[in-house]
């Protein structure tokens, strides 16, 4: 058959088609049950356009239309669901689980510099200064002094709430976002924060600590804590995650191993992500309640570390079949 | 002169590539370079500036709480502007829309919420250590010009031309059998070249028609309306 014969002859089914795909971009109205039907055939005259290497036009043509079906074909719903962002949650103790590798090699990252710092602080109170100014780390005591009473949310309007958690949401969400993306740099730029952050804490828990200031510094730090600390340090197993795969790919290429690393890093993030919100949402609405008795904040905090711990890895929640 | 019978014996330095997909169809896509990106990324900012402005001057009549407003939507348009649009939009922010290309995923289906996601979380190396460098290095030693985000995600950005179908134009000239048998890729030329000599000048044409004095022993105006008389013929006009 000669390339005009063949357009003449199938014309109309291509039309048809190119007509549907604008009125589903158009209107936004799902094609009918035909729609596959004519894709197939559509592939099919493709194929044989190809086949018989008829003018590249032609070609070009119906590589666009099957192009544009494919994509109507295996197009997402477009909304999000409860279904989806449950799935999230559940998915995320099992990625952990998973990744517990990773997971204890960032917490040792995070925690071993802190103990560090926290221990030469401890020593020598000038250590502090090496790692923070010192216009910082006064401002950071003036804010703990009991005496001040700089953190009672019931001494500020709810509008400073709100102002705080913005700060949180783009502070803290940041940083770990980072810390997740410096992965890629072979592990280096996860490391980087989780180590920096390490050294930085520790020093400030020392010095407070020994400044007399833990009546408000701890129950301020151990509510949200326990969601924000932990997922800084599971935003880094995410990176350490990737950056391993780079180094270390086993069977695969380099570039494969980066890929199958991330989508089971995504997992991880997700709900780091969501354990931030909430950790925001607690740092800025509750830890800075000063009218709360401090037993019942440490007695809360520790129940949501529990709660944290149990969940991210005694949960067997992602395992079940119906998911 | 010969045109090649065996096909093209190695990969043209092409943004073009294949993708098999499951079913065992074939499509092709065009990669796009860093220029178009670069433009688009620019409309984006554009607009993200513009939302920051008004969102700004909003905000800061509620005071200290406008204050965190203000910085939630700069942490959401931050990083969630591009995978919004992204996945509910057909891959396409406001600034890729505007140059024609969008994201898709490596087999060329729909990009996903998970690979939107990692590659605009990892955005955040790929504008290092300033000027997005990372990432156009990345772009430029890559098959496809994937920055880190995108060769992590397995996500590429195409071109989302819509060419027209050339409309098969009434011969004017009477079809002619060719003089010998064709291969397929000279057929093939022969074809194109009828097909496009109306964008060709007429010294080129007769340029071109003289490189196949070989096949129609003709050669100037002569071969080039020979070569159109072969193509009207090949292409079954009657």
């Amino acid at each position: 058959m000669k390339q005009q014969e063949f357009e003449t002859k199938y014309q109309d089914t291509w039309h048809t088609f190119e007509a549907m795909i604008d009125h589903y971009h158009t209107n936004n109205i799902t094609p009918g049950k035909e729609f596959p039907t004519l894709y197939r055939q559509i592939c099919g005259h493709l194929s044989l356009v190809r086949e018989r290497h008829y003018a590249s036009s032609i070609e070009i043509y119906l590589n666009r239309l099957i192009t544009q079906g494919h994509h109507i074909l295996y197009e997402h719903s477009g909304k999000i669901r409860w279904h989806d962002i449950l799935k999230a949650i559940a998915l995320f103790p099992a990625a952990l689980q998973r990744n517990g590798f990773y997971v204890l090699w960032a917490t040792l990252l995070f925690v071993v510099p802190g103990l560090f710092t926290a221990f030469f602080t401890y020593a020598d109170t000038s250590f502090i200064y090496s790692i923070i100014e010192p216009n910082t780390v006064q401002d950071i005591e003036f804010m703990y002094d009991p005496k001040n009473n700089k953190l009672g949310r019931e001494n500020r309007g709810s509008d400073t709430d709100i102002a705080m958690f913005g700060i949180y949401i783009y502070n803290n969400i940041g940083i770990a976002f980072r810390t997740f993306a410096g992965g890629i740099l072979f592990g280096l730029g996860a490391a980087f924060f989780l180590v920096f952050n390490g050294l930085y804490l520790g020093a400030v828990a020392s010095r407070l600590t020994m400044a007399g200031f833990s009546s408000t510094f701890y129950p301020f730090v151990i509510g949200h804590g326990a969601f924000e600390l932990t997922a800084i340090v599971f935003s880094g197993a995410a990176g350490l995650k990737i950056g391993h795969a780079l180094i270390n790919p086993r069977q695969y290429t380099r570039l494969t191993a980066l890929k199958l690393a991330a989508r089971d890093a995504v997992h991880i993030m997700y709900g780091a992500t969501l354990m931030l919100f909430v950790a925001a949402f607690l740092e800025a609405f509750w830890s800075s309640s000063s009218t709360l008795p401090i037993a019942v904040k440490l007695s809360v905090g520790v129940l949501f570390w529990a709660l944290v711990i149990w969940f991210c890895f005694y949960s067997r929640l992602g395992y079940r079949n119906e998911l | 002169m010969t045109v090649n019978a065996q096909g093209p014996t190695n990969t043209p330095l092409d943004t073009h590539f294949n993708v098999e997909t499951p079913e065992g169809i074939q499509f092709n896509a065009a990669a796009a370079g860093p220029i178009p990106r670069m433009l688009a990324y620019t409309i984006d900012s554009l607009w993200r500036g513009l939302v920051y402005c008004i969102v700004f001057i909003t905000t800061d009549f509620l005071g200290k709480a406008g204050e965190g407003f203000f910085l939630i939507t700069l942490f959401l348009l931050e990083w969630f502007y591009p995978v919004v649009f992204e996945v509910f939009r057909n891959g396409q922010t406001p600034g890729k829309k505007a140059f024609k290309i969008k994201v898709v995923n490596e087999d060329l289906t729909p990009v996903t919420w998970g690979n939107s996601f990692i590659r605009n979380l990892l955005r955040a190396v790929d504008i290092l250590p300033f000027f997005y460098v990372f990432g156009l290095t990345s772009m430029t030693l890559s098959k496809h010009f994937q920055r880190l985000g995108d060769m992590a995600a397995g996500t590429v950005v195409i071109y989302n031309t819509a060419a027209p179908m050339r409309a098969p134009k009434e011969n004017a000239l009477e079809p002619c059998a060719p003089p010998k048998a064709l291969t397929p890729n000279e057929r093939r030329a022969i074809t194109e070249f009828t097909l496009r000599s109306s964008d060709i000048s007429e010294s080129r044409q007769e340029e071109l028609a003289t490189l196949l004095k070989p096949v129609t022993d003709k050669e100037g105006e002569e071969g080039a309306k020979l070569l159109k008389s072969i193509g009207a013929w090949l292409l079954g006009h009657k």
